[in-house]
């Protein structure tokens, strides 16, 4: 299917919780909606569903008005955060149940049902209630149901959230291939950076109800718009250090001075807001052309496989990066490395100016 | 604060437990040093709860004894224990001022009230509350009612520990990180017997001086957070921790190497030597996707593999790699180049890890 959102927007009493928008998504194409609580995806999803009216606009299904008509009239999935399901069907007629309101026969049923179940690795559940599953298996189940009803749009809202990290990063990377048939057009709300960039296709950024990017993930991620953009695109947040462009040097705000590379050369001299992804400052001097900035430790966050060192610098916060898990105490000295090959340049109101060059990823599942 | 020492403790909520699969919490001696800060953590089920109400004293034990500073407590109550708790939920006075919140476990137990004062200034300058002090609890966000439950946790220094248990469940992700900085800032400053039962790893890691992963029961492995990424001692610890976790594959043991379907992998010389003589069980060979190195065949060492995908994480970047018929994950920089057609995966002996039947032998 292909949804057309032309100018929609919603407001509830006098409080504007989406901004007028338009967006087109194409038949059979992934779309993440990234923003954080309270940016408007949610508000968004229920649009585009027929679950809620705009407040102004008009939404199109393969060309065809449909802003007035109810999600029951519409060719629409969804999966919720919590996971609903029946509690009293079993999970073979919980995901049979869409297939039997479409009034299929029972040979058909079956055959889809198994299909899907096996999909999502819960056929040894077909006969369990809901209740007797992990909160994975429950949400595998309503994932099934959505999927089964062979809906032309099919909305997920952050359907990972409440699943442990474990299963989330399993249920993630499968997500990815059965969304790959490319017959639905997908919508895929979260507010995670991480999860936008591995599902990949296409990202819509929202902020505080406002759309703020929409274009392929691996762009947006790379050559953001706006300051606010990368924000909301980056996790840990984006170092922004205010700073001043001359026509050798960027010079920060605290004293440290960076060569131009050649992404950032030959641009117009004056104040301007440099920003560093906490990978391009690493405790480790990775090459000489690397420039220290040192600070004291504010914390060691730790994920698992890397760790992010936050250091008091100044007056503000940094983010570095280092490969693997290692603890600093709280208030000792550190030298960290800035990359100047690979830092953004945003105008003092936000606006991109020069973004790090960046080959697209070619190799994505090559085989 | 206190010295925290199990010994021989367990419990099963069967009459008669037989079998290791009868215990919620498996038979566990160990001593947990005063003024450090602990984590349990794994999934669902694995014990961690059991353990954390054995050791505030809401659950008496079916086997083995818990000490206080050498003292048996085994059977005493969480206020004769002389423990703080914090809990996944604020657990606060809606209609008494934060400064009285914070006030109310100190003037409870009769302090005086210029130390009530003082040590209530203390805890909501560490915790940023101090704005806020006169303000009525109800009228605040989610987030600054559980810091006023830490607050309340933190504020008597004569407990013998303080437990959290999934304290940030409620806080926005975006302001996790604030918090767990305090946390740790406050632990470092007033050396605190803390101990932290979560099911997410950043949480743990980032707290604590210790971490104790729970599986199934059992005290899988009781480390710091570099220990338990660099050295798994079982393979459920090598999967838990760390986004993606270990590659694992089944092998076979030479002289001095692993065979994963017959190709030679060489092995550190201590797990040559603590595997000789052993015969039987489930040999697996174990390395985490950050040692794994990518390279083009024809390098000395080398395996020739098929690159299958590669995926840009935003931090790093991730290729999945197939082995005959093992997919592995391996983690590279941003700037590293794949090579499309020849390339080939090194293991270093020095991260190379070899388990039998789940356990760490080298």
């Amino acid at each position: 299917m292909t949804l057309t959102l032309e100018g929609v927007a919603k407001r509830v009493g006098a409080e504007q919780h989406l901004h007028p928008l338009s967006l087109e998504l194409q038949p059979g194409s992934f779309n993440v909606l990234l923003g954080r609580t309270l940016a408007g995806k949610t508000t968004l999803m229920r649009l585009m569903a027929g679950l809620d009216a705009p407040s102004a606009g008009r939404v199109l299904e393969n060309g065809k008005d449909v802003t007035g008509t109810s999600v029951r009239h519409r060719d629409v999935a969804m999966v919720y955060q919590q996971f609903i399901n029946y509690p009293a069907m079993t999970v073979f007629e919980n995901i049979a149940s869409p297939l039997r309101r479409q009034g299929k026969d029972k040979g058909e049923i079956d055959a889809k049902v198994r299909r899907t179940a096996a999909m999502l690795r819960i056929t040894p559940y077909l006969d369990r209630l809901p209740a007797e599953l992990s909160g994975g298996q429950q949400q595998r189940c309503a994932i099934a149901r959505a999927l089964v009803k062979g809906a032309g749009l099919l909305l997920l809202d952050e359907p990972l959230v409440n699943l442990d990290y474990k299963l989330r990063e399993e249920l993630r990377a499968e997500l990815r291939e059965i969304f790959a048939d490319g017959k639905t057009t997908v919508v895929y709300a979260t507010t995670e950076p991480q999860e936008a960039l591995i599902l990949g296709g296409n990202v819509t950024v929202l902020h505080e109800g406002r759309m703020l990017q929409a274009g392929a993930t691996g762009d947006v991620f790379h050559t953001p718009a706006s300051l606010e953009c990368a924000q909301v695109f980056s996790d840990p947040p984006m170092n922004v250090v205010d700073a001043i462009l001359t026509n050798d040097r960027v010079a920060l705000s605290d004293g440290t001075s960076l060569p131009l590379s050649a992404h950032d050369r030959n641009l117009p001299a004056g104040p301007c807001k440099v920003g560093i992804r906490a990978n391009h400052l690493t405790v480790l001097r990775r090459s000489e052309r690397l420039v220290p900035v040192k600070g004291k430790v504010a914390l060691s966050e730790i994920s698992g496989s890397e760790t992010f060192v936050h250091l008091r610098h100044g007056d503000t916060t940094l983010i570095a990066r280092e490969e693997g898990v290692h603890s600093h105490p709280i208030g000792s000295d550190i030298q960290v490395y800035a990359d100047p090959d690979r830092i953004f340049v945003f105008s003092s109101v936000g606006k991109l100016v020069a973004a790090p060059n960046w080959r697209r990823g070619a190799l994505r599942n090559i085989a | 604060m206190a010295t925290i020492q199990f010994d021989n403790l367990g419990h099963s909520y069967h009459p008669h437990p037989s079998k290791p699969e009868d215990y919620a919490l498996r038979r566990l001696s160990q001593e947990w040093e005063d003024g450090k800060a602990y984590a349990l953590l794994g999934p669902s089920g694995c014990g961690k709860s059991t353990l954390l109400n054995i050791i505030s004293g809401l659950l008496v034990p079916s086997e083995g004894r818990v000490l206080f500073d050498g003292l048996d407590v085994t059977r005493c109550t969480p206020e004769e224990r002389n423990i703080a708790q914090v809990f996944q939920f604020p657990v606060i006075y809606d209609t008494m001022t934060v400064y009285e919140n914070l006030a109310f476990p100190l003037r409870n137990r009769k302090v005086p009230a210029a130390d009530v004062d003082r040590r209530v200034r203390q805890v909501a300058e560490a915790l940023d509350l101090t704005a806020d002090l006169k303000k009525r609890a109800q009228r605040l966000t989610p987030d600054a009612k559980q810091k006023i439950s830490m607050g309340r946790g933190l504020v008597r220094s004569d407990v013998a520990a303080i437990l959290f248990d999934e304290p940030l469940t409620v806080i926005d992700p975006h302001t996790k990180w604030i918090l767990r900085r305090k946390l740790r800032q406050i632990h470092e400053e007033y050396r605190l017997t803390m101990i932290y039962v979560t099911h997410d790893q950043v949480e743990a890691l980032t707290f604590a001086d210790k971490v104790a992963v729970m599986y199934e029961g059992a005290m899988v492995q009781l480390g710091t957070p570099q220990e338990l990424f660099e050295n798994p001692e079982h393979t459920f610890v090598g999967y838990f921790i760390g986004s993606p976790g270990i590659n694992l594959m089944p092998c076979t043991l030479g002289n001095d190497h692993a065979l994963v379907d017959g190709i030679a992998i060489p092995l550190p010389d201590r797990a040559v030597s603590s595997a000789g003589g052993r015969v039987g069980g489930k040999f697996e060979l174990g390395i985490r996707p950050e040692f794994l190195e990518l390279t083009r065949s024809g390098t000395a060492g080398a395996i020739p593999v098929q690159v299958t995908g590669v995926d840009d994480l935003g931090t790093s970047k991730l290729a999945t790699v197939r082995l005959n018929n093992h997919t592995l994950k391996v983690r590279l920089s941003e700037e590293q180049e794949i090579p499309a057609l020849d390339a080939a995966i090194r293991f270093p002996t020095r991260w190379t890890k070899l388990y039998r039947d789940s356990h760490l032998i080298g």
